[in-house]
């Protein structure tokens, strides 16, 4: 354990002493910051070394990457403050405008510069639930009946828990034909049940896994394969709903930060390798639906069972919009807690 | 002349004032009055329509309130626990005044994720009171337990030193002119113990309400029942909005602010009326 912790603690010092003598080194060694989301660590731990070695085949050049981890909200905030990300691979669109629109650090139209909305993977939410069963929880409808009890984060403050708030929306209005007043009962309804507003997705998992509370959590699809695997699959198993999201996580270049870092180059080049044959590859491994499915293993795609997805932008006509009805103070959610 | 009567043991009134002001300025005024700035470029419509919102008035209550009660649990035990390490001697003492001080050296986080763990439903304490109907976690309850457990420290340490140097004496003298053990208490111990005790409580209020930390695992965060103000900071600072974030966090410096003023006020009252004024 000690040991481990001196080399990590080693490897933390080399790596600021290497950032701190970039510029000397520039010519020979190039050094990319990828600012992500929570889940996502895994995924880019694996990742940035297969594309580390791609890199050093294809140019002979040796690049570092670093990563850094957190909600998504507060990563897009630390990059609009100053922070040196070169690429941002974020947990929602919104987050990724907010950069643009507040730092200038890259375009507004960022979001169309690469496939698939810049999503090179996709997610989806789903329902963990306790062995068994034991509530009979099936779909969207079961989580609004009195004695359920969910855990979900604060929509606030999570990335994740927005997806979730606008998969049960998306659930109401497909069910009520589009009645928004129905649609705001039903998760009215929903939030009744929920004992606990975890500020992010990882907070949730814990309360929900560790402190054993509630019947049901709202959770990415990769998380909830992601404690299964944790904590077995004779403690938990994954319900899927009738419907949900299809949630894309973008990616995209911080144009200013990377002209200025001389790394524009090799930061496109990361970017396009996500939507590579081993890009797609390791984000099925990591529990991501790749665009992509025919370059992933079959193994891994026969893991994502099937759902009906609706996009942000057919039901809720893009962020930008869901946000300001939804989220922002005085939206849907704040009237949910205290109503007008 | 007057210099060379009023003459200090270290020279240089001018360098310390300028250093203490100076240095105040760095560390605690020109933060602050970032906030402030910050917070005048609202219209004054707007920023009362953002810290009057019932969401923040509702922090406000469960932050101010949770913080004076748990300071006021912290004054009453936290004497008796100062009193015990001080007037008797028992195997272990040492030991026990070193577990005073534990809970500033803890990062507020594993306080709260210990805590929760401990008062969860499912958790030692926890599995025994919530079939009694009495929930800890994830209630306010759960609040004023981080706030009682990070605000101990304060008040046994101030209280302490006083109480080192109330010699017994003062108490052996009561005694001898016929006063019982409750007026000995209330009459000779308590006043004199009172000015360091209210300092102590007010340490332990400002540090309670401004903990984020520890709390934050053990509330809930349901809005108007569980969420603290520091956490509508937070949440409007995860929305980019910043100048909202600084109305609400003005708000909160000023009734600090105001109260701190009181207690302190209350403690230079208090200290004078024993004879001891500053």
């Amino acid at each position: 354990m000690f040991p481990m912790i001196f080399r990590r603690g080693l490897v933390g010092a080399m790596l600021l002493a290497s950032l701190a003598s970039l510029p000397a080194a520039a010519q020979t060694e190039k050094a990319l910051l990828n600012v992500s989301y929570d889940p996502t660590r895994e995924l880019y731990a694996d990742f940035n070394n297969a594309f580390s070695k791609y890199w050093k085949e294809k140019t002979g050049e040796v690049v570092k990457i670093s990563q850094s981890h957190g909600g998504s909200g507060k990563q897009a905030r630390t990059i609009i403050d100053g922070l040196e990300a070169d690429v941002a691979t974020l947990a929602l669109a919104y987050d990724i405008d907010e950069i643009a629109e507040r730092s200038g650090k890259l375009p507004k139209d960022w979001q169309t510069r690469l496939p698939n909305n810049s999503s090179p993977y996709t997610s989806t939410i789903v329902f963990l639930v306790r062995k068994g069963n034991p509530k009979g929880i099936k779909d969207w409808n079961d989580l609004a009946k009195p004695g359920v009890s969910v855990i979900t984060p604060n929509p606030k403050t999570s990335g994740g828990a927005r997806w979730n708030y606008l998969a049960a929306w998306g659930y109401a209005l497909k069910t009520n034909g589009g009645d928004e007043a129905k649609a705001k009962e039903f998760l009215a309804a929903i939030f009744k049940n929920v004992p606990v507003l975890d500020s992010g997705a990882r907070g949730s998992t814990t309360t929900f896994v560790q402190r054993g509370l509630g019947d049901v959590l709202l959770a990415w699809e990769n998380e909830g394969f992601l404690s299964i695997n944790e904590f077995g699959p004779d403690k938990f198993e994954v319900v899927v709903p009738s419907l949900s999201i299809l949630a894309e996580p973008p990616v995209t270049l911080v144009d200013e930060v990377a002209k200025k870092h001389g790394t524009t180059d090799v930061a496109k080049a990361y970017l396009d390798y996500l939507y590579s044959p081993e890009g797609q590859k390791l984000a099925a491994k990591h529990y991501y639906r790749p665009r992509k499915p025919e370059l992933a293993d079959p193994a891994d795609n026969a893991r994502f069972p099937n759902v009906t997805l609706f996009t942000i932008d057919d039901v809720f006509g893009g962020w930008q919009k869901a946000q300001k009805t939804h989220f922002a103070d005085g939206g849907t959610f704040d009237e949910i807690y205290q109503p007008k | 002349m007057a210099a060379a009567a009023s003459r200090r043991v270290l020279p240089g009134f001018g360098l310390t004032l300028g250093y203490t002001v100076g240095y105040l300025s760095l560390i605690v005024l020109i933060p602050l009055s970032a906030a402030l700035i910050k917070t005048f470029s609202l219209s004054w419509e707007h920023f009362w329509q953002i810290v009057t919102a019932p969401r923040v008035v509702a922090s406000y209550k469960l932050s101010f309130g949770t913080s004076l009660l748990a300071a006021a649990i912290n004054s009453v035990f936290g004497l008796m626990l100062a009193w015990s390490l001080v007037r008797y001697s028992f195997p272990g003492k040492r030991i026990i005044d070193a577990l005073v001080d534990l809970p500033f050296a803890l990062p507020t986080a594993v306080a709260g994720i210990a805590l929760t763990a401990i008062y969860a439903g499912n958790g030692w304490i926890g599995q025994f009171t919530e079939p009694l109907g009495l929930k800890i976690a994830f209630t306010p309850i759960g609040i004023l337990i981080a706030l009682v457990f990070i605000g101990l420290p304060f008040v046994v340490r101030t209280v302490q030193p006083v109480l080192q140097d109330l010699e017994a004496e003062y108490e052996e003298a009561a005694a001898s002119l016929g006063a019982n053990r409750w007026q000995t208490f209330t009459r000779v111990v308590f006043p004199l113990l009172l000015p360091a005790l209210l300092t102590g409580f007010a340490l332990a209020f400002a540090r309670a309400v401004g903990e984020y930390g520890s709390v934050i695992f053990i509330a809930g965060n349901l809005p108007m029942i569980s969420e603290i103000t520091p956490l509508i900071i937070i949440t409007k600072l995860e929305q980019y909005d910043y100048v909202g974030a600084t109305a609400v966090a003005t708000v909160m410096l000023f009734v600090s602010f105001a109260l701190l003023l009181v207690i302190n006020g209350l403690q230079a009252w208090t200290s004078r009326r024993m004879g001891r004024a500053r």
